[in-house]
């Protein structure tokens, strides 16, 4: 089976999210990439670098610019006639061409998947998390998106893929960027940090949310994080949000600040390796994920913590 | 401007799905059910867009069973004007959802299609793209601000990184992030008047779609549990314990 990867990129860099989508491709079978874009030749080159990839299938044109799906889609669907699986991270790019292009290709797309089983089957949490089903794909081209956490990142070097320059679908005249506010950030990224501290409602405010849990985080070199209560009240943007409806994230370290645990924050770092839970609520069910759980007033224990390390 | 708002009847927000003991699914028997909440959310701004004298008409449409038309009136109690129906015993999949979307739109003629942006029971998050591919048009996934602007919207995404802003010509497919607006409960005077607004019953045969699954469910389980571990009685504990298992030095 040949598999299309599309290569998420941003400022020149190929991210990390796309390892973890080739790893899934890898189990289908031959794994070749697409990096669209404008300017994006060290990109390909990058790409070409990934362990285990064959051709670099590279569309260079201002329309591919923003990755906007009105025009990503098309050149994705011309490419899948000789391709039999397009693979993408479950990222908001990936999330918002991959349907573009099942629905152009008469497929119904597997999201999320968390195992491959098979050549046509798949896992894939439903209700958030709180199933996983298996599901058997009966389409002769398959189109899935790929939870990043759910599998290992391919190695970034040591391949030898080819670098092919395919012909521009076009603007399609639908869609434009307008703009962007992209947080710059000299903490690590959500979904590929190793240590994560978050915080919810509790903290009470925006001022507190960054008193409390910058300086913790700093300390251990770790990405910050919201519960979509925190994210809902306006204490942290929503690009900290982590759950369901948020990012899913499986660190080293989860270190989870005045949240009460709510199924829907749950699904989203439960599968972290080590949880540790800091709350007043004993009954707080974030207790029950937590390997480690300190009970008590987090304006007291965040700050001596953070001290103490 | 038209505008096409699509809901869906799902599992409660606060109910916690349990996996049916022979693996066969999520047991929904007397289970709580409401509208999916992106979609109240889509619901809410496509009423807001109606305010502003944007929009002159809400449709709201729901693909599901007979029982959906709970859904449909709470959407017509918060505020859209009719309703369509189009009743399908079996769960319809996103793509057949998109497919029956795309006729409807192609009757009414919308100017945009608000969606939620993922139900929360099968948590897809494919069909306003769908229909999008399926129309040829525009897509504003995840959005946090909408504001229409002539022959064009301006959509505000909720990106990884942070927030993107695209313009898209009209007609346009728009799916709501959760930061899009509040939606409002609807009033007992207007819960009263939806019962006698219009609501259209119809199959997906009358549309033309093929509903026959693509992906077969072959077994649904509850995932790994986590333990509980242990409660520390203070932070010297806890950095001891942390120091222990190697994650800080």
């Amino acid at each position: 089976m040949k598999c299309l990867v599309l290569v998420e990129h941003e400022g020149g860099q190929l991210k990390d999210a796309t390892l973890s989508a080739v790893t899934a491709a890898s189990k289908l079978g031959e794994v070749h990439l697409l990096v669209a874009g404008e300017g994006v030749g060290g990109v390909a080159e990058q790409a070409a670098k990934i362990a285990g990839v064959g051709k670099v299938h590279v569309a260079d044109d201002a329309a591919f610019a923003h990755a906007l799906a009105e025009n990503v889609a098309p050149l994705v669907v011309e490419l899948m006639g000789h391709h039999d699986a397009f693979v993408v991270p479950s990222t908001t790019t990936g999330k918002n061409v991959a349907p573009r292009v099942a629905a152009l290709l008469d497929v119904m797309q597997v999201s999320d998947v968390l195992s491959v089983e098979g050549e046509d089957t798949f896992t894939r949490p439903i209700y958030a998390g709180n199933a996983i089903a298996t599901v058997k794909s009966s389409d002769s081209k398959k189109v899935i998106t790929v939870r990043g956490t759910a599998f290992e990142k391919a190695t970034a070097e040591g391949g030898s893929g080819t670098v092919e320059p395919v012909g521009s679908t076009g603007d399609k005249g639908l869609s434009s960027f307008v703009g962007s506010e992209i947080a710059a950030s000299e903490r690590p990224e959500l979904t590929s940090a190793k240590i994560i501290v978050s915080g919810g409602r509790a903290l009470g405010s925006s001022e507190q949310f960054h008193q409390y849990i910058d300086p913790l985080a700093d300390k251990l070199g770790a990405a910050v994080g919201a519960s979509r209560a925190a994210v809902d009240a306006g204490y942290a943007p929503n690009d900290y949000q982590v759950g369901q409806t948020g990012k899913i994230v499986a660190p080293e370290v989860y270190v989870a600040v005045g949240i009460s645990g709510a199924i829907q924050h749950l699904a989203g770092m439960k599968d972290s390796k080590l949880i540790v839970a800091i709350n007043k609520d004993e009954d707080a069910p974030i207790f029950q994920v937590a390997d480690l759980g300190l009970v008590g007033d987090l304006f007291k224990l965040v700050p001596e913590l953070t001290e103490k390390l | 401007m038209k505008l096409l708002v699509p809901v869906k009847r799902v599992i409660d927000y606060n109910v916690k799905p349990r996996v049916k003991a022979d693996g066969t699914g999520v047991d929904l028997a007397n289970v709580k059910m409401s509208m999916n909440p992106f979609d109240e959310i889509a619901v809410e701004e496509a009423i807001r867009l109606k305010e502003k004298g944007v929009a002159s008409e809400i449709v709201a449409v729901s693909i599901g069973p007979a029982k959906a038309q709970e859904t449909l009136r709470t959407a017509l109690a918060m505020g859209a004007d009719r309703a369509i129906l189009v009743v399908s015993e079996t769960e319809v999949e996103p793509l057949a959802v998109a497919k029956i979307l795309a006729k409807i739109a192609a009757e009414e003629q919308p100017g945009l299609v608000i969606l939620g942006k993922q139900a929360i029971d099968d948590d897809s998050n494919q069909t306003g793209q769908m229909l999008a591919a399926l129309l040829g048009w525009a897509q504003g996934t995840f959005a946090s601000k909408v504001e229409v602007d002539g022959e064009s919207v301006n959509v505000t995404r909720e990106v990884d990184g942070g927030l993107e802003t695209v313009r898209l010509k009209l007609p346009a497919i728009v799916t709501t992030d959760l930061r899009l607006n509040e939606p409002r409960y609807a009033s007992l005077p207007n819960i009263m008047k939806a019962k006698s607004k219009p609501l259209a019953q119809k199959a997906p045969a009358d549309y033309g779609v093929d509903t026959a699954p693509r992906l077969t469910t072959l077994s649904v389980r509850e995932p790994s549990k986590r333990e509980a571990g242990v409660k520390v009685q203070s932070v010297d504990e806890l950095i001891d314990r942390l120091r222990t298992v190697g994650v800080i030095g």
